[in-house]
This record gives C-alpha cells, structure tokens and sequence, in this order.
C-alpha cells in the first residue's frame, strides 16, 4: 500500500531489505529540502526568525517522539545519530558508573553487534558478566527461560523488541514485569520494531529505548535514546563541548545543561531530525496498527508460497514479525542474493551483525527478507517464481 | 575465451572437492582468510618442502567466485617452487586488476579474466591469492 510515496519504487526494484534501512516517503525529502531552502539556521541560537523557526522544529519533534512511544516527558527523549550510538551512550554513559565486578547483564545470541559489545567492553573493563538467556527451538525467548537465566547478581537485561535475523517478536510487557520484580533494569532495542508495531514505553514499562531513524522511513543519521528521566539523571555524557554546558570556568569547573539537552553536544543532526519528524508524520497518517496487520498478512503469503518450494529452507516459519531467513539447498546465501539481484529484487545475505547467532541456527549465512507495508503480494509471486527458476543459477551469475 | 568455456570452468572447479578439506597436520601452515564486506571465509592449509608447494587444501564457506578461483589457484600452484607459484599469484592478480599480465602462466585461471569488470567481486576472485602470497613471501 501507499506505494505512490516513495519515489524509490518508480525504479522497477523490488526491495526486500527494510531491515537495513526503509525507503523514504517523498515528505521527508521535501522537509529536509524545506530546511534548507527556507529555514537554515542552526538549532539553540535563536536570535533571529529562522533560527527561532528551527529551534521550533527541533523540540517539536521531540514532542511527537514522546507521543510516539508515549514518553511521560519530553525531556526523556534524546537526539542520537542512531540506535547503536544509543545503546553504547547507555553502557558507557550509565551502566559503567553503576555496575561493578561481577554483575550480570543479560543478552541472547541473536541479538545485534550494537547489543553485545559494548557490554563485551564492560565486562573486559569492569569485570561484569555477559550471560545469555536460552532460546526456545523456534529462537524465542520465553519469560520461563528469562526467569531461569536470572540470578541474584543480575542487574540488566538488553534485548530487541524484534530481533534482526529471526525476527521473533519478544514478550516485553511481561519480561518488564519479571525484570522489576527483581530489581533488574530493561533496556529495549526497538531498532526492528519501531516503524512495525506499536511501542508503548510505559505500558511496557521500559527503562532505556533504542531505534534508528532510517529503519522508520526517515533519514540516515539519527536517532533516539528514551530513558525514564530519574536514570537519565544519573548518566554521564559522552560527549562534551557546545550546547551541553551551562557555564565553564578556567579552573576546570563545568555546570552542564538541563537534560536532555546535556546529551546532545556540539551542532546536532538538524535536517536528520527535521526528516525524522517528517517520517513519523508519515506512519502515523498511515496508521501503526494499519501497517501491523497488513505486514502480518503479507509475510503469511509469502511463509505459504515459500513453502511450494521444496529446494528453500526457511528457518524461521514460527515468528510473527516480517522477517524471514532462507537459503537455497546447497547454495551459498550470497550467490542467491546475487541472482535475485539479477532480477532487480533486493536481499540481504550474510549473518546479519548477529554473528554468534549461527550455532543456534546451524547455518552460517542465510538471505534476509525483511517486509515493509508497501510490498505486495505481486512482488512475492516474482520472487517465487524466480527462485523457482533457479535451477541453473550459476548459469546466470556467472 | 568465450562466456560458456569461462561458465563450465568456474563451474566445474567449483564443484571440485579434490582439494576441499580441513588438515590437522603440522607440516601444514594455515591460515583464514575472508571478506569482512561480504562473508566469505575460508582456512587454508600449506605444505612446503624444500622450496616447493607439496600440497594445498582449503575449507570454508564462500561464494561461488572465491571457492572456485581458490580451487583453480590450488591446482596451478601445487608441486611450484616458491618463486614460480609467487610469479603465477602475481600475473593472477594483475588480470584482476584489469592490467597487463603473462597469459601463459594462468591456465583454467584465465576464467576469471573478467573480474576486472566487477569491482565488487575482485575481493572474491581474490580471497585465497591474497593469503597464500602473504605465506610464500614469508617462507622465502
């Protein structure tokens, strides 16, 4: 649906691959285009119009992240260059400070390289554990396998809502409520799931927030770090200089800025955030819960087509979310990327930054197809049947 | 050479396991090479002997390309000296590179003359030539 919106399109591909980055509605590139024809000024200098203007643009989007995912205050919402840079702000801005010898942080194997080392670098650094909690034969995560991995010494569990290989969608609600019982802090990475289901960080009671601009239709670039405001209080920022400080005098004393406005030093990603604001603008006309149901039904159709095809091993029928690990028998996942390059249509292969994820799926390498709600089912009838004509594959990549 | 005789060699080395094992001998130097842009990775396994190559295998997982040069360089350069194996590396990768080469030292290899034509896929052609020179050079 809504394919109109996205000029990407007119190009004759079929792209297969939102869980790297979504294409851009045309709104968000004329926002950004509006920026710098209309209003260029730099944000927290408002001493003339169009600075005023951009100062504007800025908070507001703050304000529509906040409704977004339901935030108590704006404040709780930070401005980041993505989800990455938001997960290690949250290791090395909060945990290093508060976590000694011996915790334990609790992650999966197939989580993202975003959400395992920086906490590898903690626990080389300050001696805290990494532990994982098991998956279930589907790659799920289940709360009795969140309650099994729980110790006395837990202090943390970082997981994706969505995870970026398996796609399985993680019970959050439920883990919040087992992790707080225990005094354990939740820190969610909503990178896959931000632009397909509706987050509610107070409904499930989340504690830190990740997710990237450019996986939601926006641009590349920027994006969001949510914390409940008394632990933002508690974090240190990473970086330090223009915007961040309040006074600084030449002893070395420095008071900083109220936050969130302490987190986000030097001149930050304007038209990244003029474009993010765009881009929510954007899901919300379309509706979340809209996007939701008819992603779920896309990937049902292409789940049964895939399954006409004897020759296709797809790893993980039992999730919700849209995506899907396959591989052709006895080919190598980047050689049947390459082929389906050939017909304009576009897969991921690879491990997908979630490289430990391999032994539980005893497959190193699988193409990804990751749905977005402007896919049809048309598009999925020619990418079966051209996997269906692959027999000779290397006749043709070769 | 023309795209069907190119086609049946890359494909017809590829499908060759002759050479397609791991090795837990000391007499061999091993080494891993891969791609860090894509995901090719393989080990490879060097048995030298008085200056001369006595024995190649490899194992790993890789596209079509990298499994098929890495077979097809294996083959040229078992039972070479140092020097003459060194010579036929650096032809190889010359042909790669799109540049002037001595076409009558590659063999099969020159299946892979058109790689020069894709940038993408040189790191592939690639993956073996590069680590087993990096031995050689070192076993001089």
């Amino acid at each position: 649906m809504n394919r109109e919106d996205f000029n990407m399109l007119k190009n004759n591909i079929v792209y297969f691959d939102n869980g790297a980055t979504t294409l851009k509605p045309n709104c968000v590139k004329e926002a950004i285009v509006d920026y710098y024809d209309n209003y260029t000024a730099n944000a927290h200098r408002g001493d003339y119009k169009t600075s005023l203007v951009v100062d504007n643009k800025y908070e507001e989007t703050r304000n529509k992240i906040k409704k977004f995912i339901n935030a108590k205050e704006n404040s709780e919402i930070v401005f980041t260059s993505g989800a990455t840079q938001s997960l290690n702000y949250i290791v090395f801005g909060y945990f290093k400070n508060k976590l000694k010898k011996d915790d334990e942080v609790l992650i999966t194997v197939s989580e993202h390289a975003s959400n395992i080392l920086p906490w590898f670098v903690l626990q080389k650094e300050i001696g805290i554990k990494v532990k994982y909690i098991e998956l279930d034969n589907d790659y799920k995560v289940t709360i009795d396998n969140v309650k099994k991995a729980i110790t006395n010494n837990t202090k943390v569990i970082s997981l994706a809502h969505i995870t970026n290989v398996v796609g399985d969608v993680r019970p959050i609600e439920e883990i919040s409520k087992l992790a707080h019982k225990n005094n354990i802090l939740f820190v969610v990475d909503a990178a896959q799931s931000i632009a397909h289901t509706k987050v509610d960080v107070q409904k499930m009671d989340i504690d830190f927030l990740v997710f990237s601009g450019h996986k939601m239709y926006g641009p590349t670039g920027i994006g969001v770090l949510y914390g409940k405001y008394d632990l933002l209080e508690e974090m240190s920022p990473i970086n330090y200089g223009g915007g961040m400080n309040a006074i600084f005098t030449k002893d070395g004393y420095i008071e900083l800025r109220e936050i969130p406005t302490r987190f986000e030093a030097g001149t930050p990603n304007i038209e990244g955030v003029i474009g993010l604001s765009s881009a929510i603008d954007y899901i919300n006309n379309v509706g979340i819960e809209k996007i939701e149901l008819y992603e779920k039904n896309l990937r049902k159709y292409l789940i049964d087509r895939l399954k006409e095809l004897d020759f296709v091993e797809v790893y993980n029928y039992n999730v919700d979310s849209g995506s899907i690990a396959f591989n052709i028998k006895n080919v190598f996942a980047q050689d049947t990327a390459i082929y389906l390059d050939k017909y304009n249509i576009c897969v991921r292969a690879g491990n997908h930054c979630a490289k430990i994820l391999s032994d539980a799926l005893k497959v190193n390498n699988t193409c990804r197809i990751s749905l977005s709600f402007y896919n049809t089912k048309e598009e999925i009838d020619l990418l079966i049947n051209v996997l269906k004509n692959s027999k000779n594959i290397y006749n043709e990549i070769l | 050479m023309d795209n069907n005789e190119r086609r049946n060699i890359i494909l017809s080395n590829y499908q060759d396991n002759t050479n397609r094992k791991d090795v837990d001998d000391n007499d061999y130097i091993k080494v891993n090479s891969r791609n860090a842009s894509c995901i090719d990775n393989i080990n490879i396994y060097i048995k030298i002997n008085n200056n001369i190559i006595e024995d190649i295998k490899f194992n790993g997982e890789a596209c079509v390309i990298a499994i098929s040069s890495t077979v097809t360089l294996i083959k040229n350069l078992i039972n070479k000296n140092i020097n003459d194996a060194l010579y036929i590396i650096n032809n190889y990768e010359k042909m790669v590179e799109g540049l002037d080469y001595d076409v009558n030292v590659l063999n099969e290899l020159l299946a892979f003359d058109d790689i020069s034509k894709q940038p993408s896929r040189k790191i592939c052609a690639t993956l073996a030539s590069r680590k087993i020179k990096e031995i050689l050079e070192k076993s001089m």
